[in-house]
């Protein structure tokens, strides 16, 4: 037994040493496309910037809770540095409504945190299970960005470990605002978040009063998407039914409302109204066989999905599982698509082209592709962040499991989205190529010269950098 | 990078004139155009190959490689990594030769070890560190039938076959905590220019079936695979003959 007793010895000493690191295959949500890095866990500042500035040639790039679908967190052959251990709050100020905290610390972390003092985070994507550095790098959005923008919208500073080694503190309007907003929404390819000033919402309740509606076509979803009605709404959004192809295309269920008042409340939630009401059933078991998700659990899946919600309510108190992330309550859900996996796609498409929008679901019914996981929700304004995913019009994301055909099909819808004016999402891409990227992010030169400035010899690289060439013209 | 629905973006076919490499390459083309070094001695037909390669959209090189030269070898594949990541490698070149003149002819034996046998390892050694270093890669190693029982008819190349065959399975594992794939196929007789001549086999396959396995195997990440499938139930039966009864068998 003493073999086994050194084989723990090793394991424990290796993972508690200052700046080692350990080689691990990292994938991304979506459980495809895994590669090999060097991964560094410490919580050591000193130690990190060491890593840094003695980076090798396959570079450097952060990894948070990797809830990304694809591969932005990952660095085949490179280093990835681990954010999640460093994880404290280092302040929480209620009377100016803002926390300063470590890139690692999780939203549901901070959310729990926060909530005593009557603090909410302001951006809140479908899982609470996303870094701060993530949020930033990804320049996340929620059911609230028509009327809250995105979360880089809400940072007033942030702690940048640019590639010399040094930490910068950027604003987003100070000295170095640029690079500020090629930080928000650039992946992690500006250099490493250590920490940031986030802004909070006040807030009595930790509860939803949610309005439902129900509709039954896709004429009428998208009329109701279109009218201007969500204005009223801090938080809004839709589950579209895109596997039905007769009457029941495109209806959706719309769920709609506010973070509830004290006196919204019935008096037994009164008592503790900013207890964090998210209960986590259970976690999936990595049993699953391909093919689970097939056309029959689909449709049922879709079936029952339209009927979760109550058809037209008004006014009802929901807790934050049920109004923002119905998917928390198991944990590793993603495993139910067996090793195969599935493909999230999330798409947008500008203001102006509802047409395109519509006419994008029919296609996607009556294409054979199953995706039951669907959200449908129209976007507020855009911020400065030159690669952020957000702007003014509609996104639908959709989680189609693997099978023959969907590359094809998935090129066809690039086709589309590209031909009216949207884009693909990094957090959830993880098949595009570098020829549409360029082509939906107008702006990348602009960000490529502000990142090269910072990172002029290209210290830090991802795999979904090398795969889209986000930093270099050409793909390597 | 290897795409979450199995697109490579860039792919090296050592033998780079191989029936089955080529056919394999046009497949991945057809999904998505992507870089394509062809390593191989310099001829016409490489060239052709290279043209018609670019007409599917795909960015095609051409890297001069002689297997029977193992000095070279390195260069060969430092000059083929060096426009960025390589995502799938295929190890594909190899002869089959006049079987009787096999082994009575020393030239000519070692000949065939050196393409067959030799050529394989060092050029697998040298793809390994590049992949390691990569952290990413899928290598496709083409073996062969022939080399699961060696038997009288052409053991020479099947002798060649099986040490290639189990340098690259001990590879499989060797590079497993790496993140690098290997996948091994072993094909039954191939009507392409190695075979012209050859009567056919039974099960014999084109070289589009074979590649369209390859493909199928390196999106599913298989390690091991026959082409035609079939072909393992009919080598596990074969592999437990007795002798008497295996030398008797009429091939």
């Amino acid at each position: 037994m003493l073999w086994l007793g050194s084989l723990v010895m090793t394991a424990v000493t290796g993972a508690f040493a200052e700046g080692t690191t350990r080689s691990r295959a990292l994938r991304g949500w979506g459980r495809a496309s895994g590669t090999v890095a060097e991964v560094l866990a410490t919580q050591d500042i000193e130690s990190i910037a060491r890593a840094v500035r003695r980076a090798g040639p396959r570079g450097v790039i952060a990894r948070g809770l990797g809830r990304s679908y694809g591969d932005p967190a990952q660095n085949a052959g490179g280093l990835v540095v681990d954010m999640t251990v460093l994880n404290r709050i280092h302040h929480i100020d209620p009377e100016q409504a803002w926390v300063d905290v470590d890139a690692g610390v999780s939203l549901d972390q901070l959310m729990r945190a926060a909530l005593p003092y009557g603090l909410w985070v302001p951006v809140l994507p479908g899982t609470r299970q996303v870094t701060i550095g993530g949020a930033i790098g990804m320049d996340i959005h929620g059911k609230n960005h028509h009327s809250a923008g995105s979360f880089g919208n809400h940072v007033l500073s942030l702690e940048l470990l640019t590639a010399d080694g040094e930490v910068r503190t950027l604003t987003p309007d100070g000295e170095q605002a640029d690079l500020f907003w090629a930080t928000v929404g650039g992946a992690g390819l500006t250099g490493i978040v250590l920490r940031a000033r986030v802004r909070m919402k006040r807030t009595e309740t930790a509860y939803f009063l949610a309005d439902y509606d129900r509709t039954t076509s896709l004429d009428a979803t998208m009329q109701l998407l279109t009218d201007g009605s969500d204005e009223r709404y801090d938080y809004s959004a839709a589950v579209p039914d895109t596997i039905s192809t007769g009457s029941g295309l495109g209806r959706a269920t719309f769920s709609r409302g506010w973070l509830a008042r004290l006196e919204d409340l019935p008096p037994k939630l009164r008592r503790d109204p900013l207890r964090l009401d998210a209960p986590h059933l259970a976690t999936v078991p990595d049993v699953f066989p391909n093919g689970m998700v097939n056309q029959l659990t689909s449709r049922l899946a879709g079936t029952v999905t339209h009927h979760m919600f109550p058809k037209h309510a008004r006014g009802k108190i929901a807790n934050i599982a049920q109004f923002l992330h119905p998917l928390d309550v198991l944990g590793e859900w993603n495993r139910a698509y067996g090793r195969d996996g599935f493909l999230q796609y999330q798409f947008s498409i500008p203001a102006g082209r509802e047409q395109h929008m519509a006419d994008l679901v029919r296609t996607i019914a009556r294409s054979g592709q199953l995706s039951f996981l669907n959200v449908f929700k129209r976007m507020g304004a855009s911020n400065p962040a030159p690669l952020s995913w957000p702007h003014p019009g509609y996104m639908l994301s959709l989680d189609f499991p693997m099978k023959p055909g969907l590359h094809k099909f998935c090129e066809h819808l690039d086709e589309q989205v590209l031909t009216a004016g949207g884009r693909l999402y990094f957090a959830k891409d993880s098949r595009t190529t570098p020829e549409m990227v360029q082509q939906m992010y107008p702006r990348l030169g602009e960000w490529r010269r502000i990142r090269d400035t910072a990172d002029p010899d290209g210290t830090f690289i991802s795999d979904l950098a090398r795969r889209l060439g986000i930093t270099a013209p050409q793909a390597s | 990078m290897i795409d979450a629905v199995g697109n490579p973006q860039s792919l090296l076919l050592l033998g780079g004139t191989s029936d089955i490499a080529l056919a394999t390459a046009e497949r991945y083309a057809r999904q998505r155009p992507l870089r394509i070094v062809l390593a191989a001695r310099p001829s016409e037909r490489l060239e052709a190959a290279a043209e018609r390669l670019r007409s599917t959209g795909s960015t095609v090189t051409t890297v001069s490689f002689d297997a029977r030269d193992p000095g070279t070898h390195g260069e060969a594949i430092e000059k083929a990594f060096a426009d960025g990541d390589i995502d799938i490698s295929i190890v594909a070149f190899g002869m089959l030769g006049d079987q009787e003149k096999l082994w009575t002819d020393v030239e000519a034996a070692r000949e065939l070890a050196e393409i067959n046998y030799v050529a394989p390892v060092t050029v697998g050694v040298l793809l390994a560190e590049k992949l390691r270093k990569q952290g990413h890669g899928h290598i496709v190693a083409l073996s062969s039938v022939a080399g699961e029982r060696v038997r009288r008819s052409n053991f020479v190349y099947g002798s060649s076959k099986a040490g290639l065959d189990g340098f690259y399975t001990g590879l499989t594992e060797a590079l497993r905590p790496s993140g690098v794939k290997v996948t091994v196929v072993r094909p039954g007789h191939v009507t392409s220019k190695m075979t012209e001549g050859l009567s056919e086999a039974p099960l014999a396959q084109t070289p589009e079936q074979v590649a369209q396995i390859i493909v199928e195997s390196v999106r599913k990440g298989k390690e091991l695979v026959w082409a035609p499938a079939q072909f393992r139930y009919v080598m596990s039966v074969l592999r437990h003959l007795p002798r008497v009864i295996f030398r008797r068998l009429p091939f």
